[in-house]
């Protein structure tokens, strides 16, 4: 799970990570009185999304008046902000941040990740803050410095000062400020169980002061669990609502550009079942993965979501069923045939557990639309054929 | 032979009288695996399917001797069953159970290397010696014995592609789920030395995913290290970037851990890749005829 910077900047707060002062509005009256409590004489007007390059896209700007805060907010309030991160079609600005200028020196990137193959958390920093990270990962990878964290000791202060002098820090008084910065922001990705933290820029002032210019957070959606308060900055006007009305019903969807639907049992051979049809000269329309627990309800709303995307012409339902039995899956079919109109060609392919009961079900009910695949090839093949014949 | 557990390995279960624990424990026991006892706090003493209930992983390894646990137990508590499974002298734990927090499975798999135990998952399948030993939820009726080894990410693809090596009329001597989280125990780099050395398998599958970089690693050992022929499939080549396809680990971030990327390292190492898992059986029907 993803949140807004505004809030990313409230769990700094609380551990003591320092942050420009500021303040979410959600419409335009409201962003001129957060600049009044603010003061000023800069403010900073900031569009709220989950995406990254809000900036060069045109969702931050400078004001120097309460009437150009005013202005800007109009402007970037309600618009449609595309970014490298929001994919052509944009992202609706829904929530503005308003926050103190600040006196910008030095910009540096500072974050936290897991790093799968040490299997510790990474702090990540460089001095070339305000640029994607990835791309200075690209163009000059010795400008990003990693240090590994085993949570067995925590942070200590070899990492600090691994850190500082990896930046080329020499003052000490900002050496010891920005130890303190990074050992906090450790101190929060642990207990939050974030998944990752990235202040792109952090910031040195003219006064030497360490800031979180940005902040971007990611959880661990595992453990949200036990922490409601973190799950309570769930901001679903920032998801798909397709993908969240799956996931309400224990199937996990990714809706895609292609022609032809997929329900499948398990990640892997959901992605595996796409790759097929992609292979065979289709196009998927999705990933679906009805997961383990799949019934005729889990199903019917998966035959639903599907059929939501006009440009789907057919639907290839790939199962192997291991802990999800087969009949159970035939039965879900014909139970979501009464319940929504199937108006594509489904082809099925069910294999495993029961799946001669599975095959007498579906022969048994003889529904027109319901073609029979043998494997996935074969299914992948029929699902080709049909999605071409529809055109 | 095979790898890692075979008809003799004796086998505890922790979650063991729970729903999850109890329906796969008896589908362990029917498939002929030694399953003798379980774990379940403050049902010590009783008996469950036939076998011994212990209040603590320690009581059950004095008492049965077991050597392998299978761990049922609902995900916030994994981390936990883990680690005392390390403590007890357990060698090799197995996790089925999804969804455990990433933090916790940090702190456990440290500890677990730290006891010398092995882990295999969480978020898996399991793992099944053909026709020897099943320790997991894979429909055992699809493994036929045989001399092909599997290493998947996936548990569906393991079965797709167990299915076709069989049904080309060979067979498997241990498939291995080692699960799509990214933390997990046993990969690639450390099952294939395994397969390597058994004089049972033959040829190897190796299934993959986007995410992370264990295929990366695994190419480069398979290069200077495995003689015997090895077929792979990436799973995710039509995925999105940034996008999370189902299993926790199964990301491209930052435009790194892509199906190409692996495939071509693969292609490197001298692994015969194929781009849809359906043509798993016949890549290895390829490999064993020549």
């Amino acid at each position: 799970m993803n949140i807004h910077e505004y809030q990313a900047k409230q769990i700094f707060a609380k551990y003591g990570v320092p942050t420009p002062k500021g303040l979410m509005a959600e419409s335009v009256e409201q962003a001129v009185e957060n600049a009044k409590v603010l003061g000023g004489p800069v403010w900073v007007v900031k569009a709220q999304i989950h995406a990254g390059g809000r900036g060069l896209g045109g969702g931050v700007k400078l004001a120097r008046s309460i009437e150009e805060v005013e202005k800007l907010s109009r402007e970037i309030l309600g618009m449609t902000l595309i970014t490298h991160q929001t994919g052509p079609e944009g992202k609706l600005v829904q929530k503005l941040y308003i926050e103190d200028g600040a006196d910008i020196k030095d910009e540096l990137y500072l974050g936290v990740v897991l790093d799968r193959a040490r299997e510790m958390p990474v702090i990540m920093a460089s001095t070339e803050g305000g640029m994607a990270i990835e791309d200075v990962a690209h163009n000059t990878p010795e400008k990003i410095i990693k240090i590994a964290v085993d949570p067995a000791i925590g942070f200590q202060g070899f990492h600090g000062r691994e850190l500082v002098f990896g930046l080329g820090i020499t003052d000490s008084n900002e050496q010891k400020k920005l130890i303190s910065f990074a050992s906090k922001l450790y101190k929060l990705y642990m207990e939050n169980d974030a998944e990752m933290i990235e202040i792109n820029p952090l910031v040195k002032t003219g006064s030497g002061e360490f800031l979180a210019l940005d902040g971007k957070m990611g959880f661990d959606d595992s453990a949200l669990g036990r922490h409601p308060d973190i799950e309570a900055m769930r901001d679903i006007s920032e998801e798909d609502a397709d993908e969240r009305e799956a996931g309400e019903y224990g199937l996990s969807y990714v809706s895609l550009d292609g022609e032809i639907g997929c329900m499948v049992n398990g990640a892997g051979l959901a992605m595996g079942t796409m790759d097929t049809i992609n292979y065979m000269g289709g196009t998927p329309a999705n990933f679906l993965d009805v997961g383990g627990k799949a019934n005729a309800e889990t199903v019917a709303k998966g035959f639903e979501i599907i059929l939501k995307n006009p440009k789907v012409k057919a639907i290839f339902v790939n199962i192997f069923g291991g802990i999800v039995r087969c009949d159970r899956i035939a039965n879900g079919i014909l139970e979501a045939t009464k319940l929504v109109d199937v108006h594509v060609p489904v082809i099925v392919r069910l294999d495993g557990t029961n799946a001669p009961e599975a095959a007498e079900i579906l022969r048994n009910a003889n529904i027109a639309n319901v073609i029979a695949a043998t494997d996935l090839a074969d299914g992948a093949a029929k699902a080709v054929a049909a999605a071409k014949q529809a055109k | 032979m095979s790898i890692l557990v075979n008809k003799d390995t004796k086998v505890i279960v922790q979650g063991f009288t729970g729903k999850e624990g109890s329906f796969h424990a008896e589908q362990c026991l029917a498939y002929g695996t030694k399953i003798v006892g379980g774990v379940t706090p403050n049902k010590g003493g009783t008996e469950h399917l036939g076998q011994p209930v212990f209040n603590t992983v320690k009581e059950a390894v004095a008492s049965t001797g077991a050597t392998v646990s299978m761990i049922f137990v609902p995900p916030v508590f994994v981390a936990d069953a883990v680690m005392e499974a390390a403590d007890a002298g357990i060698e090799l734990a197995v996790i089925i159970t999804e969804g455990a927090p990433v933090r916790d499975m940090q702190a456990a798999k440290a500890y677990a290397t730290k006891h010398n135990m092995k882990t295999i998952g969480p978020n898996c399948p399991g793992i099944i010696t053909a026709e020897e030993c099943k320790i997991g939820i894979m429909p055992g009726m699809i493994f036929k014995k045989g001399n092909v080894g599997l290493i998947s990410k996936s548990g569906t693809l393991t079965y797709e592609g167990a299915n076709q090596v069989c049904r080309e009329g060979f067979g498997i001597s241990t498939a291995v789920g080692i699960g799509g989280d990214p933390i997990i125990g046993l990969s690639y780099k450390q099952l294939l030395p395994m397969f390597e050395a058994d004089p049972e398998t033959h040829a190897i599958v190796m299934i993959g995913e986007i995410g992370g970089d264990l295929e990366i690693q695994a190419a480069a050992y398979i290069k200077e290290h495995i003689t015997k022929p090895v077929v792979a499939f990436i799973a995710g080549q039509t995925a999105p970037k940034g996008k999370r396809m189902g299993h926790a680990g199964a990301i491209i971030s930052g435009g790194a851990g892509t199906a190409a990327e692996k495939m071509a390292a693969l292609e490197a190492a001298g692994v015969k890749v194929v781009v849809s898992p359906s043509e798993i059986g016949k890549a290895i029907a390829e490999v064993l005829k020549k």
